[in-house]
């Protein structure tokens, strides 16, 4: 679909509100909106919720041969989506332009700044490192998608823990979540991206712009920062021309609200830690809060399921019985047994001779051939075929 | 006598329909045939299609049913298509007989409906009509001499990204929707250009239809907070004006929240407001 087009009154009425220091939810200039993150139960998977603008980000690691020029280093991989669920604008294929650009400064913030030490992703040099793969699915669009997208990349990193791995020598051992606990990955530092919205060619600026508010504005500055006040990533778009000194108190605002966000994050993985550790339940359905979808608030509607018994029974009367379960193994060949369900082939037609054979044994019996022990404690019932042994179809 | 519960019929599908008078007000799901008022009584015993005759002639009149929002008719009886709440409107003459059933739905997506009022924003003019986005699949089109006191040399003042309030005269599936700002008298009755101050902002289809109920106690309330200019479009948008961009951003707030407050909550937000 098109986007829905901004039309006059809107803008005229956004700019002198903006003149007036008023933003339509009644933020300050300098305000974030409310931050949420929640945890889902695999490690290194996370939902952001900046206001309303919702990302979804989900780690995975792989075993790669390492690239050529960088033996040592592991391979970090980031890739942000914009899903058809964020916005009616967004189809697949239309929405490029800001695709490559949102991805491009992803990638800027957190491999650039080096806030993964890659050294320590590799099992054995030359061969065997690992591959960091990030992926960021934005889910509803109201404004921001930077932002959001980078609070979900560097927490679901934080969150995530890798298989542990041991070199003795020249074996590489490879333990499973059940041998050894996962090991989280080592992070030097949070990058965070912080978004300034520039109106009135420079004369006002607001924080954390929201949709509407991206729509009339003339340029946007984003500034990647972590908590020691360094600087990871600046980028101005729109073509606005910035003072120095304006770019200075960006970046003193972008300090604060990037310690602000960072002490939230923390906090959330310590909480998600200790519900963890405590064997209390996480994961998605507990953190997120079921939503009220109704207009209106009224006393619950009765529903009529006083034919839904009888529906039932119908059903459950013109299904077919379920196949006999056989829990004890059924040998028919060398290297061949059959347990469950059934046990009557259904996958494909067998030759008549087997089917007539297999008819005649019925289900619960064994065959058993002279030269075959077994020892799992089936029924024995030598029903005199020690003629030629089933074989299968191929 | 026709019994007033679930009368199992047979039908070619093996469902069973539900005389539409038993289900008001409960929750239907898409698929569910219900029978009407008519079809009842001929099913009933005997099921000759004789009309029993009754001494109380005060029941339904037999006359048209109207088949509303969310329901279908699939040959001889009603096919809900949304989910929602049941409902139905006895006829106020009278005289055409039957009333209107309809089922109360939640969206945000709006499809034309033709008659309904709308709020549109101008993208493109081209030749004689101007393309005016409406919220649905398709912009619509509006001519320029479907204005009040436009002619040929008198063209209307509408600028690309202006508003319009106006309702459609086509708007069906297969065709691109058509609207006009004048209605059948020719004349404009508040459709038109809005002005240019303001604020547009979009709600979901639900809450339109509360605001724009008789005697809505929201609007009422509203208006005793400040003087305001406000137009509902069916299409979920609200273009709303006040003195002052705070009380603007107020009153836009509001009617953005009730949709999820209960009446006492809205009574105290609205006794705060009066006070400061």
């Amino acid at each position: 679909m098109k986007e829905t087009p901004l039309s006059n009154c809107e803008r005229r009425f956004l700019l002198r509100a903006i003149e007036e220091k008023k933003r339509l939810d009644g933020r300050q200039t300098y305000d974030y909106r409310n931050i949420k993150i929640s945890f889902g139960t695999d490690y290194g998977c996370c939902i952001v919720e900046l206001g309303k603008t919702r990302v979804l980000g989900q780690v995975s690691c792989e075993l790669v041969s390492p690239k050529l020029n960088r033996a040592t280093e592991g391979i970090l991989f980031f890739n942000l989506e914009l899903s058809q669920m964020a916005a009616p604008a967004f189809e697949p294929g239309r929405q490029s332009d800001l695709l490559v650009k949102l991805n491009r400064l992803l990638e800027r913030c957190l491999r650039n700044s080096k806030c993964i030490d890659t050294e320590s992703l590799c099992v054995v040099a030359g061969e065997k490192v690992w591959q960091i793969r990030v992926d960021l699915h934005l889910l509803n669009h109201d404004g921001n998608i930077i932002d959001a997208a980078s609070i979900a990349a560097i927490v679901a990193l934080c969150h995530f823990r890798r298989p542990d791995v041991s070199v003795q020598g020249d074996e590489v051992t490879l333990y499973t979540p059940e041998e050894r606990d996962p090991v989280p990955l080592s992070i030097h530092h949070m990058p965070i991206c912080v978004s300034f919205a520039f109106f009135q060619q420079g004369t006002y600026l607001l924080v954390d712009p929201n949709e509407r508010e991206e729509r009339v504005m003339d340029g946007l500055l984003v500034i990647a920062m972590n908590k020691h006040r360094e600087i990871c990533t600046i980028q101005s778009s729109g073509g606005i021309m910035l003072l120095k000194d304006q770019v200075l108190r960006c970046s003193k605002i972008a300090g604060v609200k990037v310690l602000e966000i960072t002490e939230l994050i923390q906090k959330a993985l310590e909480n998600d830690r200790k519900v963890r550790k405590e064997g209390g339940k996480y994961g998605f359905a507990e953190s997120i809060a079921s939503q009220r979808i109704t207009a209106f608030k009224m006393e619950k509607a009765p529903i009529d399921t006083s034919d839904v018994e009888e529906k039932a029974e119908e059903i459950i009367a013109e299904a077919e019985p379920p196949l006999e379960v056989v829990s004890n193994p059924v040998l028919w060949t060398p290297g061949t047994a059959q347990i469950g369900e059934g046990v009557e082939n259904s996958w494909g037609d067998l030759e008549d001779s087997e089917k007539e054979e297999e008819d005649e044994d019925g289900t619960d019996e064994a065959i058993i051939l002279d030269s075959i022990k077994m020892d799992i404690g089936v029924e024995v019932s030598n029903i005199g075929s020690q003629d030629a042994p089933i074989v299968l179809s191929d | 006598m026709a019994e007033a519960g679930g009368i199992t019929t047979e039908s070619v599908a093996g469902d069973r329909a539900r005389a539409a008078r038993t289900m008001l007000d409960q929750v239907v799901l898409p698929g569910e045939e219900l029978l009407l008022p008519e079809q009842e009584d001929a099913e009933g015993p005997g099921g000759a299609g004789e009309r029993p005759l009754r001494l109380n002639a005060g029941t339904r009149s037999r006359g048209r049913v109207v088949c509303g929002p969310g329901l279908r008719r699939s040959g001889d009886r009603l096919l809900v298509t949304k989910c929602g709440r049941l409902r139905h409107k006895e006829p106020g003459g009278g005289s055409s007989g039957g009333g209107v059933y309809w089922v109360d739905s939640q969206q945000k997506r709006y499809v034309p409906v033709k008659g309904d009022h709308v709020i549109g924003i101008v993208t493109a003019k081209s030749g004689d009509i101007f393309k005016v986005d409406v919220g649905g699949s398709e912009p619509a089109s509006l001519s320029y001499l479907a204005f009040e006191g436009a002619t040929k040399r008198n063209r209307p003042n509408v600028q690309v990204g202006d508003l319009i309030y106006g309702q459609f005269v086509v708007a069906n599936k297969d065709m691109e929707p058509e609207m006009v700002c004048i209605d059948s008298c020719g004349r404009a009755s508040g459709m038109g250009v809005i002005g240019q101050d303001g604020l547009l902002f979009k709600v979901t289809l639900g809450l339109i239809r509360k605001l724009l109920a008789p005697d809505c106690e929201i609007l009422q309330e509203v208006g005793k907070l400040y003087p305001l200019e406000i137009v509902f479009g069916m299409n979920g948008r609200i273009w709303v004006k006040a003195k002052t961009i705070q009380q603007t951003l107020i009153l836009a707030n509001i009617l953005e929240a009730c949709e999820h407050m209960t009446a006492d909550q809205r009574k105290q937000i609205f006794s705060r407001l009066a006070e400061s």
